[in-house]
């Protein structure tokens, strides 16, 4: 009796099963929602606010419309990598999202980003994005397919306190590399418990380890790294040696941090959050968004940052022209490809981009105003004490190169960082490993020998 | 004994096979088919993007294409494959077969022998790392071993120098993060499994004047082979999979040198993009799964008289 009675609640259960996965989905609701994904962390939340603010004035203008805010807790490396999944299947797809400028072609290329032009023609505002800016979200076929919501720049951040200490003079102008170790050498001496100059290096920093250090040594040489007139990887560049070997100085005479804190993908935490603010670093190399972390509800408050701190241009190897290096990046917002109300989705970007949204949203995280509009704005320009500053550095700004391969050439440069500063190969072994690295992955045709 | 006779004796009515013999099997069909589905399926999806280029993004991600073997051609050469080859052997040799085994073999001779209350001391101590849920044991794993971490401390206390435990000894710190949360499944198997030796063997043995070492060698382990082979199928397969504890100590890192296969197949497949050729590595993985499973599950076999 007892087994009679389990098998047939086993059948029912099994036919439960079958039924409701043989079901269909149920029908779709009368509202129509649109699913905006984004990046939120304990110390990022600027975007979510904006989100929050854009989806109230969207819903109150749009009857009828529901606006799902998706956030993805992650780092930057992770949040690209949950977004691409999402975008694998139409079914999980976003309407709207927040993406990396840096991934636009390659995510256009592989159909997941829908065309704006024919959007953008009707919507006037769009006459007020700077002309550089609107460039990031362009695909390969000319076509726009992303609206920046800002911009940013990289400089080296000095805490005066410390230098002053050290006998150097502030405001500090260093006009050359070998300015920056003459200083840190200098402080290291004055005071061996100071971390002198901290520039990332290793595979844990991620494309900080490349935006934040790397490029500005090897943009300020004679030497790039990717040709873009001929659309070919530079390999055997003498830059790229002396970049890894200005690094391995660096290391080796322990001016930055150590090899293992280097290597530990939360050093930016102690970097912002303790060593400047608590006066154990001299300076380290980072974005224009630093005083986000510092400012008033930031992650990393520091009442007296604007006058402790100073910033300055990174130099050039031996001072030559321009005079400075730059790196530049930024987000943007996209559609979906498959989304089912293209229209509306861009009605709600339009909305979260309007100049009271980007304003709010720039200010918050210390973003370099793309909008004429904001840029001009007093309560910007007055937001921190370096917007001034760093948004000058956009004249000698460089841009990562946004191909497909890049991620997998970004890991190679980190490779050869973290091979230089643990010791492991000296700079022309690891720039001869990175050669035959990116012509393994791009192919020996797509390479050209500087 | 006695016991599993009996069961095999009404198990044998063979009044009326055929039909109610097949209808017997339909409580089963739901499992078979959620096997199928969502076992034998993302297996075999892997097998197939792995002869593919298929990606995360760019144009091999609308249209991925059928490039036959090379990516398993690429992973031969890849430098990276005898070094993660070897440290994942590292790996489940050192913290599964000998480390978490032996130690959960001895922990539970010993706890025979023990008093009540230091046995579920101990017990419990041991249980409670397996417990954690793996992210949390990682990050417990992570606060321990780090630069300004609990092991450093004591280590200071005894005025000892500090060392960079995740960056100048990756590997030790890792077989010993996973021999600490693994142990407890391989104590507990062995618990039960010394339980089950009737008292009236070892007392013989005793007897015949046979002593500790030697109960233990050919009559303890003798008769428990059959547990033995089946806890070291389990957390073998379960120690080649082990992915967030390393991933949370080191990523890999310094430099590749705690790169196990499951993270270089992460790396490949999700921070480049490239998922045909993470899917290779981790077919690799899964042929490796299935010799050690192969091996262990004739070892079982020949346990059996």
């Amino acid at each position: 009796m007892r087994r009679q009675a389990l098998g047939i609640t086993s059948l029912i259960a099994a036919a439960a099963l079958v039924l409701t996965a043989c079901s269909p989905a149920a029908p779709e609701a009368e509202t129509k929602t649109l699913k905006v994904v984004y990046q939120k962390t304990d110390s990022f939340t600027a975007l979510d606010t904006l989100f929050q603010a854009a989806k109230q004035e969207f819903e109150a203008a749009n009857q009828g419309v529901t606006v799902a805010l998706e956030p993805i807790q992650a780092n930057d490396d992770d949040y690209g990598t949950k977004l691409a999944l999402a975008l694998r299947s139409p079914s999980t797809a976003p309407d709207i999202f927040y993406e990396d400028t840096f991934k636009v072609r390659s995510d256009v290329d592989a159909g997941y980003l829908l065309k704006l032009d024919s959007h953008l023609e009707g919507w006037k505002d769009w006459d007020t994005f700077d002309a550089g800016a609107k460039a990031a979200g362009l695909g390969d076929d000319g076509g726009t397919y992303a609206v920046p919501l800002g911009t940013d720049t990289r400089a080296i951040w000095y805490n005066k306190k410390v230098l002053a200490a050290a006998g150097v003079s502030v405001p500090w102008e260093p006009r050359t590399w070998q300015d920056i170790l003459d200083t840190a050498r200098k402080i290291k001496a004055s005071d061996a418990s100071v971390v002198p100059f901290n520039m990332y290096a290793g595979k844990a920093s991620g494309e900080g380890t490349v935006m934040q250090s790397f490029y500005e040594l090897l943009y300020g040489t004679e030497s790039e790294l990717y040709d873009a007139d001929a659309k070919k990887w530079v390999v055997g560049a003498p830059g790229f040696t002396d970049s890894l070997a200005f690094l391995k100085t660096l290391y080796d005479e322990k001016l930055a941090v150590s090899p293992a804190e280097a290597l530990d993908a939360n050093v930016w935490k102690k970097v912002f959050g303790e060593w400047l603010p608590q006066g154990k670093m001299g300076a380290t190399v980072e974005g224009s968004y630093s005083p986000s972390f510092w400012q008033k509800g930031g992650s990393y408050e520091w009442a007296e940052y604007g006058q402790d701190m100073g910033v300055t241009a990174f130099p050039t190897q031996n001072g030559q022209a321009p005079g400075g290096v730059s790196m530049s990046g930024g987000w943007t917002l996209a559609v979906g490809a498959e989304t089912k109300n293209p229209d509306l989705a861009f009605e709600f970007l339009a909305t979260a981009l309007n100049q009271k949204n980007s304003l709010a949203f720039n200010i918050a995280s210390s973003q370099i105003a793309v909008r004429e509009d904001v840029a001009a704005d007093a309560g910007y320009q007055a937001a921190n004490p370096f917007v001034k500053d760093v948004s000058e550095l956009v004249a000698v700004t460089h841009y990562r190169p946004a191909t497909a391969d890049y991620p997998r050439i970004s890991a190679a440069v980190q490779e050869a960082t973290e091979a230089v500063i643990t010791g492991a190969k000296s700079p022309e072994q690891a720039a001869a490993d990175y050669d035959t690295a990116v012509k393994g992955i791009v192919g020996e045709a797509k390479t050209v020998a500087r | 004994m006695a016991v599993s006779l009996g069961r095999d004796r009404s198990g044998h009515r063979r009044r009326r096979p055929g039909l109610r013999r097949q209808a017997r099997l339909l409580p089963v069909l739901p499992a078979v088919v959620l096997l199928l589905v969502f076992l034998a399926g993302p297996v075999l999806w892997a097998f197939h993007a792995s002869f593919t280029n298929a990606a995360l993004t760019g144009r091999n991600a609308r249209s991925p294409g059928w490039i036959g073997l090379d990516n398993y051609a690429r992973l031969l050469s890849d430098p990276v494959l005898p070094l993660s080859l070897g440290l994942t052997v590292l790996f489940v040799g050192g913290s599964a077969i000998l480390g978490q085994n032996l130690l959960g073999l001895t922990l539970a001779v010993l706890m025979r022998r023990a008093r009540r209350t230091v046995a579920a001391a101990v017990g419990t101590a041991v249980v409670a790392a397996w417990v954690l849920p793996e992210i949390v044991a990682a990050f417990a794993a992570y606060a321990y071993f780090s630069r300004d971490g609990t092991l450093n401390q004591m280590l200071g206390g005894l005025g000892i120098g500090q060392t960079d435990w995740l960056y100048s000894f990756p590997m030790v710190a890792i077989l010993l993060a996973n021999i600490w949360r693994g142990t407890a499944f391989s104590m507990l198997v062995y618990r039960a499994a010394l339980n089950d030796i009737p008292g009236e063997v070892t007392e013989a043995a005793l007897m015949d004047g046979a002593g500790g070492w030697q109960r233990l060698a050919f009559i303890t382990i003798p008769m428990i082979r059959g547990s033995i082979a089946t806890n070291l199928m389990l957390i073998t397969l379960q120690t080649l999979a082990v992915f967030t504890l390393i991933w949370v100590m080191t990523a890999g890192g310094p430099a590749n040198a705690s790169t196990t296969l499951p993270v270089l197949a992460y790396l490949e497949a999700f921070k480049f993009g490239d998922i045909g050729y993470g899917t290779a590595v981790a077919s690799v993985l899964i042929l490796i799964g299935v010799v050690f499973g192969a091996a262990y599950v004739r070892l079982l076999r020949e346990g059996k008289p």
